[in-house]
């Protein structure tokens, strides 16, 4: 029964949520506003279940002697203390996100910067990597490489203005607008319809009881 | 004796073995020095950002608009000038505007947007009334499942204002009860949930009409949808700077253009020079 009845709850809400799809009208539509609220309720605890894991992961690390970088543990879990007490109990309460207020000096002057900080890390290491890994060095590869210089230059003003002898329309711009607007866009649906076809295959499979790996092991 | 018996590196083998650290130096560069200078540069506009343009300007003034912003703040600075160019708007023509997000740094990305909008000289002497003009929903955990109840409820999905006022205390709300009240989406967006998310949920089932503003990386992937499910799209820095210019609004995506140019090019110039030295030592090899 561990198996079967969870394999029937989700074949129940799959078939209720494809004839919603087509019909939705009572019950059907009636159904799947319920499940969603269920479905907000079960992620809402998620965030918090995740919240808790990465406590208890740290926790781990920093506790661990063996590690040379146990002290990020500790790091993490002292920055998420910081921004839980100061917002929970020291911002107003439900206002805490108001401008003024501390947990707002939080994100503004320290979680903004930080997460920006990182995130504009790939722009050095995109560039590292491009200078070691773009190569000439198959008919394929070169094809991508030209497709690059194209595109990175012809998205940037600069690229333009180095070749205004160039009549309108041939320009880099415009390359790079061809080569966004035709292969790149030829190339993704391929890629979304494949992924389309797998989704619905994935889901066909949970749906009928073929797929049970979610349940876990016996 | 170890260095004579070490053997002596070519011109090109010491390019190809360059120490990292000399090309973030060069980024570093390109990208710091453009910041301290006014340089003003034509951007030429893309086809999907004159879509957008002209989708934003047939809104008419005083319609009800729904923004939802999906990001958080690594996205901000090539997504908060979008944000901002896009509230102008809503500004400028007087639209209801209603701000949700399902990222949860996303109202506050909003808030932060709405009030640097707010400084523009235009609007200095705009009289908003909160909760009547504009509200801000803030954030709702449930992705899809928030679009799903959106199209039926907006009041049950968001029982509550970003401040904690029911939402049956503000005029705006009176008389939304599903995505089919309003007149437009803008969604600003760096991932999941967002664009793509609300392309099948908002626009295939409920029929809204969108335009997008989406992070350079996430561009190639929403980009099929721009004539049919979304009637225009910002991609990246680059789009954000064209939208400023056709709006003539210009703004912060129009002064880091310049940086990013600079280190389009540096990144050229290393890949360009990567490759000589790759085939310089390899002939050498080889002979």
């Amino acid at each position: 029964m561990r198996r079967e009845i969870p394999t029937a709850i989700a074949f129940f809400i799959g078939v209720v949520c494809i004839f919603q799809f087509f019909i939705p009208h009572w019950p059907f539509g009636t159904l799947v506003d319920t499940f969603s609220v269920w479905f907000q309720i079960l992620q809402s605890f998620a965030i918090w279940l995740g919240a808790l894991n990465l406590i208890k992961v740290s926790l781990e690390k920093s506790l661990d002697k063996r590690t040379h970088d146990r002290w990020y543990g500790w790091v993490v879990m002292a920055a998420f203390t910081l921004i839980f007490v100061v917002g929970m109990f020291f911002s107003g309460g439900r206002q805490f996100q108001e401008p003024g207020s501390e947990f707002d000096y939080l994100y503004r002057h320290l979680f903004t910067p930080l997460s920006s900080t990182m995130f504009a890390l790939l722009a050095f290491y995109v560039a590292s990597a491009s200078y070691r890994a773009f190569r000439a060095r198959t008919r394929e590869a070169t094809l991508l490489l030209i497709a690059a210089f194209i595109v990175m230059l012809g998205r940037a003003p600069i690229g333009d203005q180095m070749i205004a002898f160039v009549p309108e329309g041939y320009r880099l711009s415009d390359m790079a607008s061809w080569i966004m607007t035709y292969p790149q866009i030829a190339g993704q649906r391929a890629i979304m319809i494949g992924i389309a076809l797998g989704i619905i295959s994935a889901s066909m499979r949970l749906i009928l009881g073929l797929e049970r790996s979610y349940l876990g092991s016996e | 004796m170890a260095d004579e018996q070490t053997p002596k590196l070519s011109f090109w083998q010491k390019m190809l073995a360059i120490d990292r650290r000399a090309i973030f130096a060069f980024i570093f560069v390109a990208l710091i020095f453009p910041l301290f200078f006014e340089i003003s540069q034509e951007i030429p506009v893309s086809n999907d950002v004159r879509m957008l343009h002209e989708a934003l300007e047939a809104i008419p003034d005083g319609a009800l608009v729904l923004y939802s912003f999906d990001y958080d703040p690594p996205s901000a600075p090539e997504l908060q000038p979008m944000a901002i160019a896009v509230i102008k708007a809503g500004l400028r023509k007087k639209w209801r505007m209603v701000y949700i997000g399902l990222w949860p740094q996303g109202p506050i990305q909003c808030d932060m947007a709405f009030r640097d909008a707010m400084l523009d000289e235009r609007f200095k002497d705009l009289k908003l009334t909160y909760g009547t003009d504009y509200v801000n929903l803030g954030f709702q955990s449930g992705n899809e499942a928030v679009m799903q109840r959106m199209g039926s409820d907006i009041p049950g999905t968001f029982p509550r204002d970003f401040r904690g006022t029911p939402v049956a205390q503000l005029p705006i709300m009176n008389g939304i009860r599903n995505l089919g009240n309003f007149d437009f989406l803008i969604n600003i967006s760096s991932g999941y949930p967002g664009t793509r998310e609300w392309v099948q949920f908002g626009v295939d089932r409920f029929g809204l009409p969108m335009v997008s503003g989406s992070t350079a990386v996430q561009t190639t992937e929403v980009s099929p949808y721009v004539g049919r499910q979304l009637k225009g799209l910002m991609g990246g820095m680059r789009g954000a700077a064209e939208y400023e210019q056709i709006s003539n609004n210009p703004g912060r995506a129009l002064k880091y253009m310049v940086g990013q140019s600079v280190a389009h090019v540096v990144v050229i110039f290393f890949i360009i020079v990567g490759n000589i030295a790759y085939f310089a030592t390899r002939k050498r090899n080889q002979g």
